[in-house]
């Protein structure tokens, strides 16, 4: 249990590998990314489906120049992340969504790698083992082996269980499981007994530090909307 | 000529009863607005969504509710939620029964490239890869020619492959055509298209058999 997120990242150091929960910026940690930026922490190498955008999410971190390198799958829609990356300022590792997940997957198991066919035949082949199965040729990747989780749920209690919403789930519960240190930042904080145990995503058995975490903005990308029909 | 509604219409058409169905950013999002009546599909958002509703009424957006384009949705009865790794799984395990996505070239064995233009703009290849080493059929939404009138249906891709050997079927605005391994079959032109003009906007092969039918919605 920490007070809030300058508490619960105050461990992070320069150089760290931190992943980050989120899809775009749905069910992105923002405190953790807030008081990152507030820290100041630099080098960092950020494990996330995507770089945020120009001034929200890990897109914060990148104005500031704290990221060393960026693993992603998709980094659209950030205009400094191209500059970073076209100057040479910013090491980058593109990889397929599903690998990227499954890499995540395979650390909270306990497994050091997984095969999986996307990207045979491509750049991203290049220089990676691969066997065939059945026929089918498959990759071999790599679990990840990151210091740090950074997630964020809907609801946590105090025994660090996390319940996460809609389509906020995404890589959280993913991550979670995966970091050395996970840091899980919720919208409510119930004391241990109140979430129902059948609705669990995340056991607390993978949570070591949890926070209650204030000002959400969450910020929505593409609003779309249509037309109430009377 | 189609335009891109007409060719998410079109596409519409290869929809079966029961299906779970991917549809990628740009033109195949599209294909939601023309699902045929009697026809029940899901579709399955790469982000941890079966069972996509439309847009949100003004009003009732909500943040923590996407599609893997970043929109704003809405569930449906019977929708459910689950992690990134479930969401590939489902794919990669093959129980996503079409999936429908862009390219920026095909080649006549049914390469795909679609993620990558060395030297200009790198976004990422997101779930493409994951989606094109998987899925059992796939279809794929796109012009007959690029911005400089160039074909995009070629013997070989040009530019970085973001799967290989997959693409079955192509529906651009100019025809559908069959990917058979030695080159691109004709099945349907869009009205007022001679087969001549598609033949001379093809680089691969084209192979015609017989009357071509002209297509219809």
């Amino acid at each position: 249990m920490y007070k809030n997120a300058d508490e619960a990242i105050a461990d992070i150091s320069d150089g760290s590998t931190l992943m980050l929960g989120g899809f775009g910026v749905c069910g992105i940690p923002e405190n953790c990314i807030s008081a990152l930026v507030k820290k100041g922490v630099n080098n960092l190498t950020c494990i996330s489906n995507n770089a945020g955008i120009d001034d929200f999410g890990i897109g914060l971190l990148l104005k500031k120049k704290q990221l060393k390198k960026m693993i992603a799958s998709y980094v659209g829609e950030n205009a400094e992340f191209e500059r970073q990356l076209l100057h040479g300022e910013l090491e980058v590792d593109l990889i397929p969504q599903g690998t990227l997940a499954t890499r995540c997957m395979a650390t909270g198991y306990g497994m050091p790698a997984i095969f999986t066919p996307a990207g045979v035949g491509t750049e991203v082949a290049e220089g990676k083992e691969s066997r065939v199965f059945n026929g089918k040729e498959y990759l071999l990747e790599y679990a990840f082996e990151p210091d740090f989780a950074l997630v964020k749920a809907w609801k946590g209690d105090t025994a660090g269980n996390l319940m996460y919403k809609e389509t906020a789930r995404n890589f959280n519960p993913l991550m979670a499981m995966a970091g050395k240190i996970t840091i899980a930042e919720v919208e409510e904080l119930v004391e241990a007994g109140e979430l129902d145990p059948n609705q669990i995503h995340t056991p607390g058995i993978y949570v070591h530090r949890i926070f209650k975490g204030s000002f959400y903005e969450k910020r929505i990308e593409q609003r779309t909307v249509r037309k109430a029909v009377n | 000529m189609l335009d891109k509604n007409q060719i998410a219409q079109r596409i519409a058409r290869e929809l079966r009863d029961g299906y779970y169905v991917n549809l990628g950013i740009g033109i195949p999002t599209l294909v939601a607005n023309y699902i045929p009546e009697g026809v029940n599909v899901t579709l399955q958002s790469e982000n941890g969504l079966l069972g996509m509703g439309p847009f949100p009424i003004e009003g009732e957006e909500d943040a923590d509710l996407i599609n893997a384009g970043k929109q704003t949705i809405t569930t449906l009865p019977g929708s459910s939620f689950f992690d990134s790794a479930m969401s590939f799984g489902m794919i990669r395990a093959g129980k996503v029964d079409l999936t429908v996505l862009g390219a920026m070239e095909v080649s006549e064995n049914g390469d795909i490239a679609s993620w990558k233009i060395p030297g200009k703009l790198v976004k990422g290849m997101g779930g493409a890869m994951d989606l094109v080493a998987s899925a059992k059929n796939i279809i794929v939404a796109m012009m007959h020619t690029n911005s400089k009138g160039e074909s995009k249906l070629l013997k070989r891709c040009r530019l970085p492959l973001t799967g290989i050997n997959c693409v079955k079927k192509i529906v651009t605005d100019l025809a559908v055509l069959e990917v058979t391994g030695n080159g691109f079959r004709l099945l349907e032109k869009a009205g007022g298209v001679s087969v001549e003009e598609i033949r001379s906007k093809t680089e691969g092969n084209l192979i015609v058999e017989g009357d071509i039918p002209d297509m219809h919605f």
